[in-house]
């Protein structure tokens, strides 16, 4: 690990001064990615600026939603009363990510940030354009499973690996970011993140410098809310294909349909063209397939990774077919 | 004195046997469970002599010719105190009993992941920096790393055929012939293989994570070119082996190198990504297995052929056969396996070599046999059990598979099973249902063990014997306990350091057997001496709650002892019984399994497991090894893959998110029934 300071600010502040000190600094919350990043040798910041004492762990109630603050932890936000309510499918992807240890000790914020799991991009020893920009893509070519098939370019095929931020997306959550001159603002998950497209490794919108406060959840527009998630063993994986559903029906027709997905794309994956299909419709085999068929059109196969299609195909059609029971 | 015994007969007739009321055979706690959950059982890395300094392994990144080209600029950085690149240092871990140096060099890397230097510095974490930016250059050709593009090595086939087994494949009613595939698996013990070396003069002592320590003492000795009494070696706890510390590995002879160029302890832990390259894989195979058969499923011919991989240079083959020359009868028998080499990481001994692989897919071959003649899978088994090992002729010790299949099929409710696929569901799960024989060989090896009586009536057992997490610590207690009528409190028991007696050390299911009943020869010497004080002879001895009965004398032991401490010293040796009989163990595992008819994902609902494995010294430790090995099972079944790059060999998933082992949520209650077994 390379040596480094590390600051444990008390406002925003002057965590955002902190970063601003460096180019090479990271805010650090729960450190569950971070840090075993840095031992491998494939970040290495020199300031770590703590963001877990500048007040942003409690979830409060907006008029109708509610904002969950930047390092309130996955398990305490999976466990509230008011998520598992409303926004059960949040508290469901949540469950459904990493281990009980972890998920104590992971913050909001940080796993909208986790890095991808693709094992080239964990491996100094290969190239990797999202590790080291220009150096090429070791997974082209090589073992592809937990990678992408939606979003990806010849320059990445890695898959963003939350479940939480696949919930989030279909929530229409928005992200509370301060910048560095103290200045509020939101934006929506859909808009957040990149595509890889030929700089893998600018994977968000955020500036250097902008902090994470929290994220907005607004009132969610559907009741019938699925999460569901594929993977190689019954815990502690990563998704292969996940879906998180947000329906409501009225009189026989899907009224509203927010669907998202993980394992799939290279960013917690939503499109808008499958939600209007569904919206308006009558739920039936035919409709899902077809959703499946839009959602998967422009699906990039690479060797290893045909299985992906098929697979998201049933995930979708089952998650649809429960969330319109 | 010591007790000399070989096992020339199964029966063992010439060594006092159990009362059956003592402490052996009693389901019994672990004796270190509590420092172990506690934390005050030390392992190898958490022994921290003053002066301690850190190594971190540095891999090859590439095949061919090693060159480092940064030495200099990384030995200056603060805090480093060397760069090793040392041609004692070794390619990869040590066979299991090689008890001479592996492969040893760091000027050529034959496959990617070798160890090529050891950066040592004042903490694991500028040391593990240093690593990192240390730059490795290879350069050399292509070389095979793909089982299809290997070349097999003409030395390490195995042939043995019996009858005309071609011909009766040729004229078989009813013919399975069928390939199957599967990866390299790795230990994924939870302990990282870990090394502390300090030097006295010319001497070592090193704290190490290792199975067996008796030949893991002469492997390190030949690697430094030291003679093996310069080395001791101390593995007081083990925190799980499953075959990977068998042998030294790369990190114990890098640590004794670089304290000796220091003058400085050294501590190497092996980074959990290297646990997966430097240390022995089990070997990928591909297995044709043919069974001839008549109609109503009797054999009348087995045909298994495989092809197992190793780095070249490496003597071990991946035994794949070793159950199929005795689990079935048949008259015609064809039995082939070849090795090609790859320049992957090294092939060795993972738990269970040869049958985990072997055994499954021969029962799978199995399974498509009753399927083709509809004859009930456990029944199938039944109609074709040998009565003599087939082929030799040899008698079996013991043989109690029908025992297994048939108790096994009672408790799990077998007979209620739907026998056809596809009839029973349970909303988006198809639930079915499958067995399997399990056959493994026994093996016992040299051992030995000493025991000392003190006068406090307390008894003292030391051998360097292993306790990988298997238990050898209580059932070594109970052993001594049950032969000189203590209580296991009054026993205490030293592992795990080679200036004590030698003992088997752990692998290949050898342990208990032998070190065990290396404790109990040293336990009859003693019985021997206190029989001779009371001018008696041994057999009219009776032991019991801390008194030394015969006849209507009862007097307390240590009155007898009279200040004196009483030593024996037990060695076993393998004789003539190995020859003579066919020793195997054998089991019967069932199990329900919930296939998902959306996704495909598979779980496990339930599994029982029937065991005839011997004397059970421990009900409770035994079981564990039982369950442990059906939770190897259902990881070997459904999660575990090492994932190879095609393009270079190199492992791609080396850690424990990616190489799945089964987590809890994937094991179901695991049914474990021990049939009571002994060679008579």
């Amino acid at each position: 690990m390379r040596p480094f300071d590390y600051q444990r600010p008390a406002a925003p502040e002057a965590a955002c001064q902190g970063m601003s000190a460096s180019p090479h600094a990271a805010y650090i919350g729960g450190g569950t990615n971070l840090i075993d990043l840095m031992k491998l040798g494939v970040m290495a910041p020199d300031l770590l600026v703590d963001v877990n004492r500048l007040g942003f762990d409690t979830i409060k109630d907006l008029d109708d939603g509610v904002e969950i603050g930047a390092t309130v932890r996955n398990s305490d936000l999976a466990d509230d009363p008011r998520i598992r309510v409303r926004w059960p499918v949040l508290s469901r992807a949540l469950l459904a990510g990493a281990s009980a240890q972890l998920r104590n000790k992971a913050t909001t914020a940080g796993n909208l940030l986790q890095r991808t799991r693709c094992p080239y991009f964990q491996d100094i020893d290969v190239p990797c354009n999202k590790r080291k920009p220009g150096s090429g893509c070791a997974a082209l070519g090589g073992e592809l499973r937990n990678h992408a098939i939606l979003g990806t370019s010849e320059h990445c095929v890695a898959a963003h690996p939350s479940d939480m931020a696949v919930a989030m997306q279909a929530l229409d959550a928005q992200v509370v970011i301060r910048d560095a001159d103290g200045q509020t603002r939101t934006m929506g998950l859909d808009h957040f993140y990149r595509t890889p497209g030929d700089t893998p490794h600018i994977e968000t919108r955020l500036n250097p410098a902008d902090l994470i406060t929290g994220v907005r959840l607004p009132a969610p527009l559907g009741d019938r809310q699925v999460y569901r998630k594929v993977r190689d063993r019954a815990s502690y994986a990563f998704a292969l294909v996940s879906a998180a559903a947000v329906m409501q029906l009225k009189e026989g027709r899907i009224e509203y349909a927010a669907i998202a997905f993980g394992g799939l794309g290279t960013q917690p994956w939503r499109d808008p063209k499958v939600d209007a299909l569904l919206t308006g419709a009558r739920p039936s085999e035919a409709l899902f397939e077809k959703a499946g068929d839009v959602l998967l059109r422009s699906a990039e196969l690479r060797e290893g990774l045909e299985f992906k299609k098929p697979l998201a195909h049933r995930v979708l059609k089952a998650v649809l077919t429960e969330a319109t029971q | 004195m010591t007790i000399d015994y070989q096992i020339d007969d199964p029966e063992n007739a010439n060594l006092p046997h159990p009362n059956g009321h003592g402490p052996l055979g009693a389901d019994m706690e672990r004796r270190d469970g509590r420092d172990k959950v506690t934390g005050a059982a030390r392992y190898a890395a958490e022994h921290a002599p003053d002066g301690l300094l850190h190594g971190v392994l540095k891999r090859a990144s590439g095949m061919g010719t090693v060159c480092l080209t940064n030495v200099q600029e990384v030995e200056a950085l603060a805090g480093v105190r060397l760069v090793l690149q040392d041609e004692r240092m070794i390619r990869n871990a040590a066979q299991g009993t090689a008890g001479e140096a592996p492969v040893q060099g760091v000027d050529t890397a034959d496959y990617i992941g070798q160890p090529v230097a050891l950066v040592v510095a004042d903490s694991s974490e500028i040391a593990r920096d240093a690593a990192n930016l240390l730059k490795v250059q290879s350069v050399g050709d292509d070389l095979p790393v793909l089982p299809k593009h290997g070349e097999t090595d003409p030395d390490m086939q195995e042939n043995s055929v019996t009858g005309k087994p071609q011909d009766a494949f040729d004229k078989a009613p009813v013919l399975v012939d069928a390939t199957y595939t599967t990866p390299s698996l790795t230990s994924a013990a939870m302990e990282p293989h870990a090394a502390v070396a300090e030097w006295d003069g010319d001497r070592l002592t090193l704290y190490g994570s290792l199975q067996m320590l008796r030949y893991n003492r002469a492997e390190l000795a030949d690697c430094l070119g030291i003679e093996p009494d310069q080395v001791r070696l101390r593995a007081p706890f083990v925190g799980g082996g499953f075959g990977s510390k068998l042998g030294i590995s790369a990190d114990c002879v890098a640590a004794a190198l670089a304290a000796r160029a220091l003058g400085r302890p050294v501590r190497v832990v092996q980074h959990r990504r290297q646990v997966f390259e430097v240390n022995t894989r089990r070997s990928e195979t591909r297995q044709r297995i043919r069974l001839a058969s008549h109609s109503d499923g009797r054999l009348t011919a087995i045909g298994h052929e495989g092809r197992v991989s190793n780095l070249p240079g490496e003597e071990f083959a991946e035994p794949l056969l070793q159950a199929s020359y005795f689990n079935y009868a048949a008259p015609h028998r064809l039995l082939r396996s070849e090795m090609v080499r790859l320049n992957r990481p090294a092939a060795g001994s993972v738990r269970a070599p040869g049958a985990a692989v072997g055994v499954t897919a021969f029962e799978i071959a199995m399974d498509e046999l009753a399927q083709k003649t509809d004859v009930d899978p456990v029944e199938l088994r039944l109609r074709n059990l040998p009565d003599k090992e087939p082929g030799n002729g040899r008698p079996f010790s013991s043989h109690r598979l029908a025992d297994c299949l048939t108790e096994g099929r009672d408790r799990f409710g077998w007979s209620d099973r739907a026998a056809q696929p596809r009839q029973r569901r349970e909303g988006e799960w198809w639930i079915g249902t499958g067995m399997a024989a399990a056959v493994r060989v026994n093996l016992v090896m040299d051992a030995e063990a000493r025991v000392r009586l003190t006068p406090e009536g307390r008894a003292v057992v030391e051998t360097d014997m292993t306790d990988i997490g298997t238990g050898s610590y209580t059932i070594l207690g109970q052993i001594a306990a049950e032969a000189l009528g203590l209580t296991v409190a009054d026993v205490d028991v030293t592992l795990g350091d080679t200036d004590l007696p030698p003992g088997s050390g752990s692998g290949g299911s050898v342990g208990a057997a032998s070190t065990g009943t290396a404790v109990w020869l040293a336990c009859a010497e003693i019985r021997r001496d206190i029989a001779a004080r009371m001018g008696r002879k041994p057999e009219d001895l009776e032991l019991e709650g801390g008194d030394v009965i015969v006849g209507n004398d009862r007097r307390p032991l240590m009155d007898l002892l009279s200040g004196e401490t009483l030593s024996g010293h037990g060695k076993l040796a393998p004789g003539e019984a190995l020859e003579k009989v066919r020793q195997a163990t054998w089991g019967a595992v069932f199990a329900e399994v919930a296939v998902n008819d959306i996704t495909g994902e598979a779980r496990v609902r339930r599994m029982q497991g029937t065991f005839a494995i011997g004397r059970v010294l421990n009900q409770r430790t035994a079981r564990s090894q039982a369950q442990g090995g059906m939770v190897w099972g259902l990881g070997l079944a459904l999660t575990e893959a090492m994932v190879h790059d095609a393009r270079d060999g190199h492992v791609v998933n080396r850690d424990l998110a990616e190489y799945n082992v089964p987590v809890h949520a994937d094991v179901p209650y695991l049914d474990v029934c021990l049939l009571d077994d002994q060679d008579e």
